[in-house]
C-alpha cells in the first residue's frame, strides 16, 4: 500500500499540469454544485421559518353571540394540528389596522363604523403545516357554524412550494449534469496521463506487472485529486458565502434568515463525491486504456 | 529431449500479420537450463518468435507450452504470471526513462510485492554483478548503451527467472560490452536458468559448444529432434 502511495503522490508531481487540470475541473464542479446546494439548504430554511409563522385567519359571521363565539373556539380545539387559538376582536382588528395604514390616516377617519368581523388567529403544530394538511384543516374550520370566511395565504404559500420543489428538481438535473461532465473530463485527463506513459505501462506489463499493479496509484491519484478539488471547492465557497452572506444578512431580518453553511457531514459528502468523480473517471479511461 | 525436460514447446506455429507470414510451421523444444542461440538474418522472424513465448504477440496457428502452460488457453489474469517466468533483454533495452537505474531494476520486485528493505538489498546486489552498483541514481539517458544493457540484465534477473530471452543483447555493443554481458548470461545459466539468445551475429555462434538453431524467412533451417 505504500508503494501504491508513494508512486500515486510521484505521478502527481510528474504530471503536474494535467494534474492540476483535473484538480480545476474537480474544484468548479464542486463550487458550482455545491453552490446551488447552499442556496438550496438556505431556501429550505427561510421556507420553514416561513411555515412555521403561517396563521390561520378565521373570521365569523357579524352577527356571532358570545355563546357562540366560545363554541367556535372549543370546536377549533378539538381540532388535531391546531397548536394556539387567539381571538382577535373587530376592536383590536381595528386598531391593528389603524396602526399599518398611518400613512392613509384620511382613509381611517371616514369610517362610521367597524367593518372588520371578530376572527381567531390559529397557529399549526410543526407536522400540519404542509398546503394540503392547510387546506384540509381550513375546508374543516369553514364548515363551522358561525365561521364566514377562513385565510391562510395559500396561493403564495403554494406558489412558494412549486418554486421550491422547481429549484430542487433543477438542481439535481444541474447535479447530475455537473457530475457527468467532471466524470468525462476526468477520464479524458487521466487519459492524457495513460498516453503520456504509455511505453512505461507498456514495460511494466512486459516485465510480469499485474492490471492491479498498474491501476492502483492511479485509483489514489485520482481520488486525492478529487479531495484536493472538493476541499479546495468548498473553500471557495465558504469563502464566498462568508464575503456576500454578512451582506445578505444586514439587509434582511436575523429571525428570518440567517446564512448557514454545511453541516460538517454534508462537508464530508461532497468531498466523498469528489472522490467518487475522480475515480469513475479514472476507472473509465484505465478499463479501456489497458483494454488496448 | 524428453517432454518432461522441457521448458518451452513449440508446436507447427504460424504467426501472420495480415497476409504477410512472419513464422511459418516452427515446432521447436527448449530444454530446461539449456543455453539456446536463435540465428538468423535481421528480418528473418527471431524477434517474433521470442514475442510469441511471452505474450508480447498471439499465435496464428500452433501450441505453445511453456513450463506445461498452454499459451493458447492462458487466461488474460495470468498473462502477468507467465510473463514473471521470463526476464527479458529487449534488444531497445526498454528501461523506463523517467526511473532510475535503481528504480528500474526495482520495479520488478515491486511487481511481486517483495518487501523494500529486501528489494533495496536484492537490487543493489545485482547492480553489484553487472559493475552499475555506482550509478544508482543515474537516468538511463545519461548512460552509454552497454550500460543501459548491463541494468536491462540486472532487470531481467531480478525476478529470479526461469527462463531469460535476450533479444539482440550485443546488438549496438562493443566487444567489450558484449563479453561483459555474456559472462553474465553465462553466469545466471550456471545458477541454473535457461538462455535463449536471439541474435543475427554470426561470432557470436560460430565459438560456441551451445546449441544453435537457424530462422531464414520465418523458418527454421534446423529442425530439433523432437
Amino acid at each position: 500500500m505504500f508503494y501504491y502511495v508513494r508512486r500515486a503522490i510521484k505521478d502527481i508531481f510528474e504530471n503536474r499540469f494535467l494534474n492540476s487540470v483535473t484538480v480545476i475541473t474537480i474544484t468548479l464542479s464542486v463550487l458550482i454544485v455545491s453552490a446551488f446546494g447552499l442556496f438550496f439548504v438556505n431556501a429550505r430554511d427561510l421556507f420553514d421559518s416561513w411555515k412555521n409563522g403561517v396563521r390561520i385567519m378565521i373570521y365569523l359571521e357579524p352577527e356571532t353571540s358570545e355563546i357562540q363565539r366560545l363554541d367556535t373556539r372549543s370546536r377549533l380545539q378539538a381540532i388535531s394540528g391546531i397548536q394556539n387559538i387567539r381571538f382577535v376582536s373587530k376592536e383590536e382588528a381595528l386598531d391593528l389596522m389603524r396602526e399599518r395604514m398611518k400613512r392613509q390616516q384620511s382613509l381611517m377617519e371616514n369610517l362610521r363604523e367597524n367593518p372588520l368581523p371578530d376572527a381567531f388567529e390559529v397557529s399549526l403544530s410543526r407536522d400540519s403545516n404542509s398546503p394540503e394538511v392547510m387546506e384540509f384543516l381550513a375546508q374543516r374550520i369553514e364548515g363551522l357554524s358561525s365561521v364566514s370566511d377562513v385565510e391562510y395565504g395559500q396561493q403564495w404559500f403554494e406558489r412558494f412550494s412549486n418554486i421550491f420543489n422547481l429549484f430542487k428538481l433543477a438542481g439535481y438535473v444541474v447535479g447530475g449534469m455537473f457530475f457527468i461532465a467532471t466524470v468525462f473530463i476526468t477520464a479524458n485527463t487521466i487519459r492524457m496521463v495513460l498516453y503520456a506513459r504509455r511505453e512505461e505501462i507498456h514495460i511494466m506489463r512486459l516485465i510480469g506487472a499485474t492490471d492491479n499493479f498498474i491501476r492502483f496509484p492511479y485509483y489514489l491519484e485520482s481520488m486525492l485529486q478529487g479531495f484536493v478539488g472538493g476541499g479546495i471547492g468548498l473553500g471557495a465557497l465558504y469563502a464566498v458565502m462568508m464575503i456576500l452572506g454578512s451582506r445578505f444578512e444586514q439587509t434582511l431580518s436575523a429571525e428570518m434568515l440567517t446564512i448557514r453553511f454545511f453541516s460538517p457531514t454534508t462537508c464530508f459528502f461532497i468531498i466523498g463525491c469528489g472522490m467518487l468523480t475522480g475515480l469513475l473517471g479514472c476507472l473509465f479511461s484505465l478499463k479501456q486504456f489497458l483494454k488496448e | 529431449m524428453t517432454e518432461n525436460s522441457s521448458i518451452i514447446r513449440m508446436f507447427r506455429v504460424n504467426k501472420r500479420y495480415g497476409s504477410k507470414k512472419a513464422l511459418e510451421d516452427i515446432s521447436l523444444d527448449i530444454a530446461k537450463n539449456e543455453f539456446l542461440f536463435i540465428s538468423g538474418p535481421s528480418g528473418a522472424g527471431k524477434s517474433t518468435l521470442l514475442k510469441l513465448l511471452y505474450l508480447a504477440e498471439p499465435v496464428s496457428e500452433g501450441q505453445i507450452l511453456v513450463d506445461g502452460l498452454n499459451l493458447s488457453r492462458i487466461s488474460r489474469r495470468r498473462v502477468p504470471l507467465l510473463r514473471r517466468k521470463f526476464g527479458i533483454i529487449f534488444q531497445d533495452y526498454k528501461l523506463i526513462p523517467t526511473r532510475t537505474v535503481f528504480q528500474n531494476v526495482a520495479l520488478v520486485l515491486e511487481t511481486r510485492g517483495i518487501k523494500r528493505s529486501l528489494i533495496e538489498k536484492r537490487v543493489k546486489s545485482l547492480l553489484r554483478v553487472v559493475d552499475m552498483d555506482d550509478r544508482l541514481t543515474a537516468y538511463p539517458a545519461s548512460l552509454s548503451g552497454g550500460e543501459q544493457q548491463r541494468v536491462a540484465v540486472a532487470r531481467a534477473v531480478a525476478g529470479d527467472p526461469q527462463i531469460i530471452l535476450a533479444d539482440e543483447p550485443t546488438g549496438s555493443l562493443d566487444e567489450d560490452s558484449a563479453a561483459i554481458i555474456f559472462k553474465l548470461f553465462h553466469r545466471f545459466h550456471l545458477s541454473g536458468a535457461t538462455v535463449v539468445v536471439a541474435t543475427h551475429d554470426k561470432t557470436l555462434t560460430s565459438n560456441t559448444s551451445s546449441r544453435v538453431i537457424q530462422i531464414r524467412k520465418g523458418r527454421l533451417d534446423e529442425q530439433p529432434d523432437c
